[in-house]
C-alpha cells in the first residue's frame, strides 16, 4: 500500500510527427512518445490530450492497433481545447494520458456478420476496429461499414472509404443527411442504411458510433431486422476530467462513461437512451 | 490505520492532561495534528495543539438552513455535535496540485512531484465520519486506477475517534447503519464523559500503534462506573429524529420521471452547498494555470459539485440543463447508483446537507417522498 503508485492523473509528453488535415474542422494527428517506447491500446479507448497550458480533453484513438509505433488522434475542434490542438503542428508537444477505457469487443464477433454503423466524426472511435476486423478478415462472415454524414464535404476518411469501397470483401455505403454540388450518392439518415440489410441478423454483432439519438436509432433500426440488442454496441461521450474514474463527471446512471464504457452493450444502457437529462 | 481494529483490549482512562498528552505524542510524532477548534461563528477541523484549542462547553443547534453555536454547562470538548465540514477537507484538499510543468524548447517537462506532507493526526473523527472516509477511500483507493494523495494520506493518518454523546436533530446515521457507536476505523477510541462534577474519557485502541501508544501514555485502567457512563452515552445518541429508510432509496434510480423532481427544483437554488459539506461526494474539476510568459503551467484539482450546469457540458450544451435533472443526480446517485458502484450507499446519515442547504431541503424527506408516494 505504501509502494509509490503511477499517478493515473499526469501526462506523458507525447511528439506529433504529422498533422493531417480531413475536414474543414476536423484534422488526425499522429504522435510518439518523447521518451521512446510504444503506445498499445484496443480498439475504441480514449485518451485525454493535454494542450501545455490550455487544458485537456477525452479523444478517442483513431489508430491501427497493430501498429504500435504511433498514436493517432481524429479531432473536431469545437471548443477551447480542441482549437488548442487544431493549433499544433509537427514538432509540437502535448500530454498524453490513457489509455482509459473499454474496447469494441471485436474478438466477439468472430464468426459473425460485423456491421458497422457511424455517424459524422463518430467514424474515428470505430477506425481502429475496422482495422481489427480488416486484419482478421477471415474470422468474419461479411464485414459492412454504414457512413452518414451531414454533406458530402462532412465525409471524414474519404479516400479511405473509396480504398475500402474498393476491397472485394467489405461492403461500404455512405448516405449523406444534405446534397451538394454533384453528389449522386444516398442521401437520408445512416439508419435507413441498415434497413437495407444484407447481412444475417441472427447472427451479426454490430458496432455504432456517432451522436446520441443516431446510436438510439440505429440501435432500434437493428433490432427491428432482427439484431438482437446484446450484439449491439455502442460509443458514450460525456464530460470528463479524469478519464479514469475520480472526478465523476462522466456519470451515466449508474456507470462511469470512462471506465465501464465509453463502449456499452446496447442492451444493459437502452432504458439509460430513454431518460432525458440523465 | 489500516490494520484491522484488535478485541477488546481494557479501556484506559485519560483525564484532561492525559488527553493533552495524547495529542502531544501526536505532535512528536511528526503528525499534523487536526481537531475541532472554533472559527466564524463554527466548529472547524483545523491545527490543534492541546486541550485548550479544543471548543470546550459548545454545543450546536442545527435544522434545515441553520447551524449556530450555543454554550453547554458541562464543559464537553466534543459535545458540538458535528462540525460543518468534514474530513475530507484534511484528506482529499479543495485544492490539489495535479502536477507543474515548464516550457522547454518546442515541447515540455512534466516536474516531478512535491515531496508528501507530514502525516495527518486526526481527532475527533465521528461514526458517521468514519465511515465516510471508508466510501471516500473506496472511490479513490479500491479500483484499477487509484489515487495516490489520497491513498498515502489516509494510510499514514493517526486516527483518534469520539463517540457522540447525544445525537443533533439533523442525524439519521442510525438509518444509514453508520453509527452513532465507532466500531471500526479507528486508532484510538475515546468516549467523552462530562459532568459539572467529571470530566473524564475512556479510551480504547483500534490498532497495534493505538494500542502502543495509549500504553505510552501510562494512563490508568477506566473503572467500571466511568465504562458504564460511556455506554449510555452512545445509547443517547442513537436517539434520533430522523430517519431514512435505506433499502427503499436503493430504488431511486427507478423513478427518474416521478413529479417530486418538479417539485423539490422549485426550491433547489442548486447551489451545490450539499455537495460541498457532503463528507462522501468526491467530484472534482481541472483548472490549468499559466505564467504570464507561459514558461510555467500547473494544473490543478478542485472540488466541483454536479449542480453546477458546466458539469455536464459536452460540445453543444450541457447534459443537465435542469435543477430537477441535477437534484435527481445528486440524490440518485448518493442513495442508488453508489450501490451500484461501489456496493453500498454514498449517504451516512450525518445531516449536514439539510443543515447546509440554504433552503432546508431534507434529503430524509424527498427520499422519502419518490420512493414512498409512487408514480402520482
Amino acid at each position: 500500500m505504501n509502494a509509490p503508485l503511477l499517478d493515473p492523473m499526469v501526462p506523458q509528453p507525447f511528439r506529433i510527427e504529422k498533422v493531417r488535415r480531413d475536414l474543414s474542422d476536423t484534422f488526425t494527428m499522429e504522435m510518439v512518445p518523447e521518451s521512446g517506447g510504444e503506445f498499445a491500446f484496443q480498439p475504441g479507448q480514449f485518451n485525454m490530450l493535454y494542450v501545455y497550458g490550455v487544458g485537456e480533453v477525452p479523444i478517442s484513438i483513431s489508430g491501427d492497433p497493430a501498429d504500435r509505433s504511433v498514436l493517432v488522434h481524429t479531432t473536431r475542434a469545437v471548443g477551447q481545447v480542441t482549437e488548442a490542438l487544431d493549433a499544433l503542428k509537427p514538432g509540437d508537444s502535448l500530454g498524453v494520458r490513457g489509455p482509459f477505457g473499454t474496447s469494441w469487443p471485436v474478438e466477439s464477433a468472430f464468426g459473425h456478420d460485423l456491421v458497422f454503423v457511424a455517424g459524422g466524426v463518430g467514424l474515428a472511435p470505430l477506425r481502429p476496429a475496422i482495422y481489427q476486423a480488416m486484419a482478421n478478415r477471415e474470422r468474419f462472415g461479411r464485414v459492412i461499414v454504414l457512413y452518414g454524414a451531414r454533406t458530402p464535404e462532412d465525409i471524414l476518411y474519404k479516400k479511405e472509404l473509396e480504398r475500402w469501397r474498393g476491397r472485394f470483401d467489405l461492403d461500404v455505403l455512405v448516405t449523406v443527411d444534405r446534397a451538394t454540388g454533384k453528389w449522386g450518392g444516398n442521401v437520408g439518415v445512416v439508419t435507413n442504411l441498415i434497413t437495407r440489410g444484407g447481412f444475417d441478423p441472427l447472427n451479426t454483432t454490430s458496432f455504432v458510433c456517432g451522436p446520441e439519438v443516431m446510436m438510439r436509432y440505429a440501435a432500434q433500426a437493428l433490432e427491428k431486422k432482427g439484431v438482437n440488442t446484446s450484439r449491439v454496441w455502442v460509443s458514450v461521450e460525456r464530460n470528463m476530467k479524469c478519464g479514469c474514474g475520480l472526478c465523476g463527471h462522466c456519470q451515466w446512471g449508474p456507470h462511469f462513461t470512462c471506465k465501464d464504457g465509453p463502449v456499452f452493450r446496447y442492451d444493459r444502457v437502452a432504458d439509460l437512451f430513454q431518460i432525458r437529462e440523465l | 490505520m489500516a490494520q484491522p481494529n484488535s478485541k477488546n483490549a481494557a479501556p484506559y482512562l485519560l483525564d484532561m492532561d492525559g488527553l493533552g498528552a495524547l495529542i502531544s505524542a501526536l505532535a512528536r510524532q511528526g503528525r499534523q495534528v487536526i481537531g475541532p477548534r472554533l472559527a466564524d461563528d463554527a466548529v472547524v477541523y483545523d491545527d490543534v495543539a492541546g486541550t485548550a484549542d479544543l471548543p470546550a462547553g459548545w454545543a450546536s443547534e442545527q435544522s434545515g438552513g441553520h447551524y449556530r453555536l450555543k454554550r453547554r454547562d458541562d464543559g464537553a470538548l466534543f459535545g458540538y455535535g458535528l462540525a460543518p465540514q468534514g474530513w475530507k477537507r484534511q484528506l482529499y484538499p479543495p485544492r490539489q496540485k495535479l502536477f507543474a510543468a515548464r516550457r522547454q524548447g518546442g515541447g515540455f517537462a512534466v516536474e516531478p512531484p512535491p515531496p508528501p506532507p507530514p502525516p495527518l493526526a486526526l481527532i475527533g473523527v465521528r461514526a458517521c465520519e468514519l465511515a465516510a472516509i471508508a466510501r471516500q477511500a473506496k472511490v479513490f483507493g479500491d479500483r484499477a486506477f487509484a489515487d495516490p494523495g489520497y491513498q498515502s494520506r489516509l494510510s499514514t493518518a493517526f486516527v483518534v475517534a469520539v463517540q457522540c454523546g447525544e445525537a443533533q436533530t439533523t442525524c439519521f446515521c442510525a438509518s444509514m447503519g453508520t453509527g452513532p457507536e465507532v466500531t471500526r476505523g479507528f486508532d484510538i477510541k475515546l468516549t467523552e464523559v462530562a459532568t459539572p462534577k467529571r470530566h473524564v474519557f475512556v479510551a480504547e485502541a483500534g490498532t497495534p500503534q493505538g494500542a502502543k501508544l495509549l500504553k505510552s501514555l501510562k494512563a490508568p485502567a477506566a473503572g467500571a462506573a466511568d465504562i458504564k457512563a460511556a455506554g449510555l452515552a452512545v445509547k443517547n445518541a442513537a436517539r434520533q429524529e430522523k430517519s431514512l429508510d435505506a433499502a427503499a432509496a436503493r430504488k431511486l434510480a427507478a423513478q427518474p420521471d416521478h413529479p417530486r423532481w418538479d417539485k423539490v427544483a422549485e426550491r433547489c437554488l442548486s447551489c451545490g452547498n450539499c455537495t460541498m459539506v457532503c463528507p462522501t461526494c468526491f467530484c472534482t474539476t481541472v483548472e490549468d494555470v499559466t505564467d504570464l510568459k507561459g514558461d510555467n503551467a500547473e494544473r490543478w484539482r478542485k472540488w466541483d459539485s454536479c449542480f453546477t450546469l458546466d458539469f455536464s457540458y459536452i460540445h453543444g450544451g450541457a447534459v443537465r440543463t435542469e435543477t430537477r435533472s441535477r437534484y435527481r443526480q445528486w440524490i440518485t446517485h448518493k442513495l442508488s447508483t453508489w450501490v451500484d458502484q461501489f456496493g453500498e450507499q454514498g449517504c451516512v446519515g450525518c445531516g449536514r446537507c439539510v443543515t447546509w442547504c440554504p433552503v432546508g431541503i431534507d434529503i430524509t424527506e424527498e427520499a422519502a417522498a419518490i420512493t414512498t408516494q409512487g408514480r402520482s
